[in-house]
């Protein structure tokens, strides 16, 4: 009896394990379907900062270097070779050399070369004839002399002074290569690249269609025949297509927390995750003139804020809480819990901060007979006005009677450029977890993105010497130090990181979302479906 | 008659050529453009790049010129290019219209199709359970917003039957395209349903009150001739009106419909349009919604003259 129980459970691990390698080995076919959250204002990655832009037309190009698509932590351990057979770094850290691969075509037939990653980069660096309509990342290149090539497959970036931070960039979802014989308005409004998948067309306000790249390098990929985006604007259809099975996949990382309770209910089968994705809620302060000239107040502004309270009303308790770079684990650079605590705003002590928050105010001429009126601007999007309305709620324990002031989108950017504003409530998204791209982007003086034209040259020369250092753990303290001292000096208070969820059917594989960004995630060319 | 068409005619050209100035000055008052948009996308503003930008889109120019511009390329047929798409305006507009047209098409269809018989009913039988029934339904329908309703109808068909409707632009058969249509087209159709029944029943009770209607009915005719040869017909009048209007207030509920249901038509494509300033998507579209409005009014009129021989405009 005991030999046919044997016999059995041998038979049937067999069996479970023939069936495991059955269905994981990758099956070719279908069409990938996903809803849009909108309608890309255009297709072209190197002129867009926001993801609607890299999800639906990451799949079309390839970059020298890409982050694994299968590790959801980015790093520059986990930076692998696309274009690139192989790069070496030049004896003085100064010169970044790339050995191309030969076997690469354009969609349109034309070879790929050495030649079209220089004009990339060079029109990246604004050194070309032709121009990108906006170079919103040309900040990323400032440490770049020049592109040289060495034939046609072999490309070298000359630094003005070491940058180890590089090879992370180049291997963000928002550096593709793109082709030299085609025009930066084409690549607007039809793309051409040397990835798996090619582009059909994009109607705007309907969808997008990609087909798969039968003369893909990488032998056998794609697996899928293609993907579809279905742009829909409104979420509750989105949502119910998803449930209703017309979607595969939800858009990414655009799944509320409150929201995937709904899915979850409706859909128990779907595979929903919630990843960190490097976004951060944060407030922009108007320093240039009264009342916030006045670093008293300011740092009243940033010890009245709890900030548990931000993510247990807006994520059910799923956030983190940190400086400028994302929070550990998730996080490579977050500074150590201990360090963060230090930070004034950051103890644990709610009622103790705002007694300390009131004292300043009272220092600065307000107290309960006089409170200082303000305005909280934002922009009028649900991710903005929500936390800005719990910001003013907060901010009325220490003296300060704020208004709502919700700006149109298309005036957010100019208004804030006029300094038309007292606070403000802003969103800042990180393509890279990287120092070098939040630092110099968010806070170096006259960066364009530095909203509040904080300028420290203290600071500035640290986030040099950060930047230059090839010793990882030297870098990391001194990241933490630099990071620490922005938000003592309260440059644009950061209030919490957020959580986003991404829901697909359990018969799609090989899916994976990244943890420390919301940009370098979507190649999908191992992508497939089990059904 | 003939003269009053010749009059209606001018008067349509001098108020088209008024909106189109409107349209025109009120889309540039609006703050911000297109570049400001672009730029605000990028999360950043280089003066040098909108500056650039501005002057290869024509938007530095006085606003003079760039009307002229306009108006010129549109007596010309060229309805200039989309800022956001770069492609032909006219090439992104055509094929939305039929979309748009069939759904309003249809409502409309369902809103008299239901909405004038259950008027007459309700005012046949004033005051009985089934005249409070459709009162009660017709003010839920002008109290229920379009976007709720579509939400409701779109949920119950996944919960009912884990499924909803996917919309195909090009339907292969009419009883597809019917089927693709009409649960949008009722959404949107039934607050315009709703107001057809009230305004059908209260025109209708009001002469049923009239002296030539109880002579009628002295003289012996049956209750059904009464109903509807001689009172629906002097009733009608005012619902013609009512539903002519409504043509033209559709595109608001279509806005919804349309965003609710992801029916790629003109009127959600309106609402992007708008959302990116994207002038020559938008004045076109404004255009060609107001010579929609224009042609239904003249039509309402010229209808009212038919159905009624006592009225002869400018006779």
């Amino acid at each position: 009896m005991r030999s046919v129980q044997a016999l059995a459970v041998a038979v049937l691990s067999v069996l479970t394990i023939s069936d495991v390698s059955r269905a994981a080995e990758p099956k070719s076919g279908g069409i990938f379907r996903i809803y849009h959250r909108d309608s890309p204002g255009s297709a072209s990655i190197h002129e867009g900062a926001t993801y609607s832009v890299n999800i639906p037309f990451m799949p079309i190009f390839n970059n020298l270097v890409i982050f694994d698509q299968h590790i959801a932590q980015n790093s520059a351990s986990t930076i692998r070779p696309e274009l690139a057979e192989s790069w070496a770094w030049s004896g003085d850290n100064k010169t970044l050399t790339f050995k191309l691969r030969k076997d690469v075509k354009w969609h349109d037939g034309k070879p790929f070369t050495a030649a079209d990653v220089k004009c990339t980069f060079d029109m990246l660096m604004g050194k070309s004839q032709q121009k990108f309509r906006q170079n919103p990342r040309k900040s990323w290149y400032d440490q770049v002399d020049e592109v040289t090539t060495n034939g046609d497959y072999e490309a070298s970036f000359k630094l003005k002074r070491p940058q180890p931070a590089l090879l992370s960039l180049l291997a963000s979802g928002y550096s593709p290569v793109y082709p030299c014989h085609v025009s930066p308005a084409e690549m607007r409004t039809k793309p051409v690249g040397t990835g798996p998948f090619k582009f059909v067309e994009f109607k705007a306000n309907e969808s997008i269609k990609l087909t798969k790249n039968p003369d893909y390098f990488k032998k056998g990929l794609p697996y899928l025949d293609g993907i579809e985006f279905t742009i829909i604007t409104n979420r509750s259809t989105a949502i119910l297509g998803f449930v209703s099975g017309k979607f595969d996949m939800t858009f990414p990382t655009e799944v509320s927390i409150p929201l995937l309770k709904d899915v979850k209910s409706q859909d128990p089968n779907a595979v929903c995750v919630v990843e960190p994705n490097n976004v951060s809620t944060n407030i922009i302060i108007n320093s240039s003139g009264p009342p916030f000239d006045n670093l008293d107040i300011r740092r009243a502004l940033a010890l009245a804020l709890d900030r548990k309270a931000f993510i247990q009303i807006m994520f059910e308790g799923q956030g983190d809480i940190g400086g400028t770079m994302e929070p550990a684990p998730d996080g490579l650079w977050a500074m150590p819990k201990e360090m963060l605590e230090q930070i004034p705003g950051y103890g644990p002590d709610i009622e103790k901060n705002r007694e300390e928050a009131r004292k300043l105010m009272q220092k600065a001429g307000y107290g309960p007979d006089k409170h200082l009126q303000i305005k909280v601007s934002t922009r009028n999007i649900a991710v903005y006005r929500d936390p800005a309305i719990i910001l003013i709620d907060q901010i009325k324990s220490i003296y300060i009677d704020a208004e709502l002031d919700v700006v149109d989108t298309a005036q957010w950017f100019p208004k804030v450029a006029r300094k038309d504003y007292s606070l403000g409530l802003n969103l800042t998204g990180n393509a890279v977890d990287e120092p070098d791209q939040s630092f110099y982007e968010n806070y170096a003086c006259g960066s364009e993105r530095n909203y509040t034209n904080y300028c420290n040259k203290d600071i500035e020369k640290l986030f040099d010497q950060q930047s230059e250092e090839t010793n990882l753990a030297k870098r990391k303290k001194l990241v933490w130090e630099i990071d620490k001292k922005l938000q003592e000096d309260v440059a644009r208070p950061i209030i919490f990181h957020a959580r986003t969820g991404t829901c697909w059917k359990p018969y799609v594989k090989n899916v994976t979302i990244m943890s420390n960004s919301s940009y370098n995630g979507y190649r999908y060319e191992d992508v497939w479906l089990d059904k | 008659m003939f003269a009053y068409i010749v009059r209606r005619l001018f008067l349509m050209l001098v108020t088209l050529f008024g909106i189109s100035v409107i349209i025109f000055v009120l889309l540039r008052v609006v703050p911000g453009n297109i570049v400001d948009i672009l730029f605000d996308a990028a999360g950043f503003v280089d003066p040098a790049d909108k500056a650039n930008l501005e002057r290869e889109l024509g938007l530095s120019q006085p606003i003079v010129i760039q009307y002229l511009h306009w108006i010129g390329g549109l007596l010309h047929g060229d309805l200039g290019y989309s800022y956001v798409s770069e492609k032909p305006a006219l090439e992104e507009i055509l094929p939305r219209i039929p979309i748009t047209a069939r759904l309003a098409a249809l409502a409309l269809l369902f809103s008299a199709s239901i909405g004038i018989p259950l008027g007459v009913i309700s005012a046949v039988h004033q005051g009985s359970k089934l005249d409070y029934a459709l009162r009660v339904v017709s003010l839920s329908g002008l109290s229920l917003p379009s976007f709720w309703l579509g939400l409701l109808i779109l949920m119950a068909s996944v919960s009912l039957f884990g499924t909803m409707p996917i919309f195909n632009p090009n339907p292969k058969t009419w009883l597809e395209a019917l089927t693709i249509y009409a649960v949008p087209a009722m959404a949107v159709g039934f607050r315009s349903a709703a107001l057809t029944m009230r305004i059908t029943r209260s025109s209708m009770l009001e002469i049923l009150r009239q002296d030539y209607i109880r002579t009628a009915r002295a003289k012996g005719a049956s209750e059904a001739s009464v109903n509807y040869h001689h009172a629906l017909k002097n009733a009608v009048l005012p619902v013609i009106t009512v539903i002519g209007i409504e043509a033209a207030f559709l595109i608001g509920g279509l806005i919804v419909t349309e965003t609710v249901f992801n029916i790629p038509g003109i009127a959600r494509f309106l609402v992007e349009a708008l959302r990116w300033r994207d002038y020559p998507i938008v004045q076109n579209l404004v255009m060609f919604i107001a010579v929609v409005v224009v042609v239904v009014n003249f039509i309402v009129d010229m209808l009212y003259a038919a159905i009624d021989p006592r009225i002869r405009f400018g006779d």
